[in-house]
């Protein structure tokens, strides 16, 4: 079992076994709470809230609100934190979160400057600790735990895994999977940023040797080289699980930043035919639009089987 | 955002970095003005946030009164890969002995900041030769990594001296100013061995805009941007005539390729964001309306933090207000979908089950 199932799902026997509990930093703003309240309906264990100055009240009248992520922890034994607040404040709120003991930090704020990134990045590594995002929608297993803010429908317990830049395409391709009977074992976005606290490579890492995943889709887009790292890995390793990827942003013009901080193409660096060519390159299909990615994948498990 | 060349020098000047004398300047009034503090020769230079100047003739060498008044209306006048000059600068000719590159940059990568150095500069970074390239972490440069820079570069001397300053001035703008890329090509070495920068670029990270107001002077955006950031919107235009708009930066790009896979022209790409409510796509569509070119909407939207609904109202209110009379191309898959689909009945926006069927219907009805 590989170390973000550990943290997310736990091993049978854990006193914690599948209801690890969460944090949710910025619980008391209108957007973490909306999400605090949309992750225990689908049946995250909740177990604190962080916002400085209202430790002491409840939340919902049932979720105790610390100060500090480090009183949170001690009062829950929490590893898992969320973090709602507004890109000004991350940097405070990540560190906070670290520097307490968080395993695993989801950081969901858009906007946040780069170099807060690469700071919190640092201390991660220092502290062994895992970071998803920022600007992000998340990470979840399907049916188990959805620490984000992913909408529940597209999702289904299954065995494929699929990691993403994008949110939407990461829903809208899901869907699609779901719908043509791919469940899924693991959901990951990484995040629209310029640098990411776990690039597509780390994420691949993280779920390449779960025992009974039997497909990996990748949902990339223009900008950066993390799918032409990943590709890279994929061809190293030797992975021969049934792979299927997608790449938003063909038709983007140069120099311009779509949407996405880190969307952006500069001289060839982050455009689509570079990541394509090493897709192909490592045998792996590229799907033109998001409802071929199912037909592709079911394609390449007829061949493996 | 990028920076237009004499932004860059004017950052680089507070800095302490060399240049040569330089205005800029927005009329040929004030040129001939500054022609005269200046003297002759001079270089007439292009202002525009994009490369390859040079190939495209925006810069220009004058000599005389005569060169002057022919050559600045033709720099001025000149389109460069879709932009238009948005100030002229006069910049003192050279006398220069060799060209260097110098750029500090995020490297995504390696997830850190890093130098790219070569002694075979003022071609483009694709093309500069013999790159020495050195990580340096959240972008501090020790005398000791200048140093090494230096030597590899083969400089020596007040020359090599003068690169570790420079070098280490950079780095101090690249931190204080949280910069995505601060680029010097050429940075050329004079005929007494001093160093010039003889050319800028900066380009910001807009997302630390908030910690930095003294840039503010530097934002360039259309009107029709400015509404979108207030709205909370990205957008950016393109000169096609179907408005792309769709919830997610990921969405909106596929939902581009696809429209372009089936031959169809995006207008723009607008991404509403996560957080849409009535008012705001209303507002998307008061941009929409403004954009001239536009014959038809194309509409892609996977509800989940959006509820759907809340663009059907939205819709109806702007058909009902008169803002727009364009036929809409609409998937709205999410919550609530069904009953968006009901409230847009019988208007001017059609409801598809499919991105794709949304797309064929709007490339057969809109022709160019």
């Amino acid at each position: 079992m590989t170390e973000i199932f550990d943290i997310l799902r736990g091993n049978p026997g854990d006193s914690d076994y599948k209801k690890k509990g969460v944090i949710v930093q910025g619980i008391t703003g209108a957007y973490g709470s909306l999400h605090a309240r949309n992750m225990m309906a689908y049946g995250t264990n909740i177990v604190a809230g962080v916002t400085p100055g209202k430790g002491g009240q409840k939340f919902d009248d049932k979720i105790p609100i610390f100060n500090t992520v480090r009183e949170a922890m001690d009062a829950t034994g929490a590893k898992i934190s969320i973090l709602y607040v507004p890109a000004k404040f991350f940097l405070g709120a990540a560190k906070d979160a670290l520097e307490a003991g968080i395993k695993l930090l989801v950081a969901i704020p858009e906007h946040v400057p780069v170099r807060d990134t690469l700071e919190i990045i640092e201390i991660a590594k220092q502290k062994g600790s895992i970071i998803i995002g920022p600007n992000t929608p998340g990470i979840m297993i399907p049916d188990l735990i959805k620490v984000g803010i992913m909408p529940p429908m597209p999702f289904k317990e299954g065995k494929i895994a699929v990691l993403s830049k994008s949110g939407t395409l990461l829903y809208e391709i899901s869907d699609a999977l779901t719908r043509a009977g791919f469940g899924q074992s693991i959901t990951i976005g990484i995040g629209g940023d310029p640098v990411n606290g776990t690039r597509l490579v780390d994420a691949f890492d993280m779920v390449k040797d779960i025992p009974d995943m039997e497909g990996l889709v990748i949902v990339g887009e223009i900008g950066g080289d993390s799918e032409e790292m990943l590709a890279q890995r994929i061809i190293d390793i030797g992975f021969k699980k049934p792979t299927v990827a997608y790449i938003a942003g063909r038709a983007a013009p140069k120099e311009k930043r779509m949407g996405h901080a880190g969307a952006i193409v500069m001289g060839t660096y982050g455009s689509a035919e570079s990541k394509v060519s090493m897709f192909n390159k490592a045998n792996i299909p590229v799907a033109k639009r998001p409802a071929e990615v199912p037909v592709l994948l079911a394609g390449k498990m007829g061949k493996s089987d | 955002m990028q920076l237009l060349e004499y932004q860059a020098k004017e950052l680089f000047r507070e800095y302490g970095i060399n240049l040569l004398p330089s205005i800029s300047s927005t009329t040929i009034e004030n040129g001939r003005i500054h022609a005269k503090e200046l003297g002759y020769p001079f270089v007439i230079k292009i202002q525009v946030p994009v490369g390859g100047r040079g190939k495209a003739g925006g810069i220009q060498k004058c000599h005389n009164d005569d060169e002057f008044e022919l050559k600045y209306p033709q720099v001025f006048g000149l389109t460069i890969k879709g932009e238009k000059a948005r100030a002229i600068l006069l910049e003192k000719m050279a006398d220069i002995k060799k060209e260097l590159y110098l750029s500090i940059f995020l490297n995504r990568s390696k997830r850190c900041y890093t130098i790219i150095a070569s002694a075979e500069g003022g071609v483009e970074i694709e093309s500069v030769k013999n790159q020495i390239i050195k990580e340096i972490g959240m972008g501090d440069v020790s005398d000791e990594i200048a140093n090494e820079v230096a030597k590899e570069m083969g400089l020596e001397g007040s020359t090599a001296e003068d690169f570790v300053d420079t070098l280490k001035k950079l780095s101090k703008l690249t931190i204080e100013k949280e910069a995505e890329l601060v680029e010097i090509n050429p940075l050329a070495i004079m005929q007494d061995g001093s160093l010039m920068a003889l050319d800028g670029k900066f380009v910001t990270d807009d997302n630390s805009n908030f910690r930095h107001p003294e840039m503010e002077k530097y934002q360039e955006k259309t009107e029709i941007e400015e509404q979108a950031e207030k709205s909370g919107f990205s957008i950016v235009e393109l000169d096609g005539d179907i408005a792309v708009v769709g919830n997610g930066a990921g969405l909106v790009m596929s939902t581009l390729d696809m429209l372009s896979d089936n031959g169809g022209k995006p207008a723009c790409f607008l991404d509403v964001g996560g957080g849409a409510t009535t008012e705001s796509v209303y507002e998307a569509l008061t941009l929409i309306s403004k954009m001239k070119r536009v014959k038809g909407i194309l509409v892609n939207l996977y509800g989940g933090i959006v509820k759907t609904t809340v663009v059907a109202e939205a819709f109806l209110k702007a058909y009902e207000d008169n803002l727009i009379d364009l036929p809409v191309f609409s998937r709205l898959k999410g919550t609530e979908s069904e009953k968006a689909k009901e409230m847009l009945q019988g208007s001017r926006t059609k409801i598809f089950d499919s991105i794709e069927d949304a797309i064929n219907a709007a490339v057969m009805e809109i022709k160019h």
